[in-house]
């Protein structure tokens, strides 16, 4: 609940999510020490940047706190770029199909 | 949960939460979202921010996907010899360490500034700047490193052109973030020291300047995802 005063939270949670990044990011580094390949490498990096990602803005940055209606303002926005990746992606693949019908010797 | 917000004339209203929170929060005669506005203006700068790096990361992903060209291993073009070790991508795992650590020290800053502890809000601050000078110095160090290996934009010993480009766009846009944010840092940081906000009693330009400290860091996991562990 936000206050009028501020966010204003017990610094036990602060410290919590703290640790817990540094032992995402530690397995995040393992992934690439372990040399996992494929896509469990992928799918771990997604994971663990999403956890990441979620922990930052859900308590570092007050989100959980925060009303709805700011919440949906900020967060609702950005899924538009899920739109711009897919697309992207797909014209990507495109290009990479036709260098490779045109380039290869 | 009901609350209390202001009306534009001073009454003190109730608002419901939940979905008719966010119909109440757009359409009453109120200021919108019910947080100081320098807040609501930070946050919706962060939103342009994020479709710009989103930008450069989604157009990173259609050079990477269409060149016919083997891909450079970020694992170990990143590498570093550390005492006769041989390790793969060490330092951008300490720069990531570097940055949460402040991300860390960014957090407990907010929170002894809303508890009006004026000294302990402006030390966590100045370390948390120190901290962020500390990453774009390692940065500098690794575009050294890179560029005397031979890594341009247009091209590099390793692979794929674009490897180049992508990555001194991308991380040389993220650095000017860090150096900016240490910069600002300071400047709030100095001014809580000095006491400007303990007269006002009001700490909130410490959230908003850890709103944008925070973003740094959330870009920088992405950043860190996509970009050299992929």
């Amino acid at each position: 609940m936000a206050h009028a005063e501020g966010q204003q939270h017990p610094i036990k949670i602060y410290l919590w999510i703290w640790l817990l990044l540094f032992v995402l990011s530690a397995f995040s580094y393992m992934v690439d020490y372990l040399h996992i390949q494929g896509y469990l490498r992928w799918t771990l990096i997604l994971i663990f940047m999403f956890l990441k990602a979620g922990l930052i803005v859900s308590v570092f940055m007050h989100m959980a706190w925060e009303r709805l209606a700011l919440v949906y303002a900020i967060l609702v926005p950005p899924l538009c770029l899920f739109v711009l990746v897919g697309l992207m992606a797909t014209e990507a693949d495109y290009t990479f199909l036709t260098r490779l019908a045109f380039f290869a010797e | 949960m009901a609350q209390d917000a202001l009306t534009s004339t001073g009454e003190s209203i109730a608002v419901p939460d939940g979905l008719a929170g966010v119909a109440s929060d757009w359409s009453a005669d109120k200021e919108a979202f019910g947080v100081p506005w320098g807040k609501a203006m930070m946050w919706i700068f962060l939103v342009s921010d994020t479709f710009i790096f989103a930008s450069f990361l989604t157009g990173y992903m259609t050079v990477r996907i269409s060149t016919t060209v083997p891909w450079p291993n970020p694992s170990e073009v990143f590498a570093l010899t550390i005492g006769g070790q041989h390790i793969p991508l060490v330092l951008i795992a300490i720069m990531t360490f570097v940055l949460i650590t402040s991300s860390g020290t960014m957090a407990m800053a907010v929170n002894f500034g809303y508890r009006g502890d004026r000294k302990k809000t402006a030390m966590l601050m100045m370390a948390t700047a120190a901290l962020g000078a500390m990453f774009v110095s390692m940065q500098a160090f690794e575009w050294t490193k890179l560029i005397l290996e031979g890594v341009r934009p247009w091209g590099n010993p390793f692979g794929a052109a674009q490897f180049g480009s992508t990555f001194f766009m991308i991380t040389g846009f993220h650095g000017l973030h860090v150096s900016v944010g240490v910069i600002y840092l300071s400047i709030v940081a100095f001014k809580v020291w000095r006491g400007d906000y303990a007269r006002k009693g009001n700490y909130q330009i410490v959230e908003i300047t850890g709103l944008y400290w925070h973003f740094v860091d959330l870009v920088w996991i992405f950043i860190f995802a996509l970009f050299y562990l992929w």
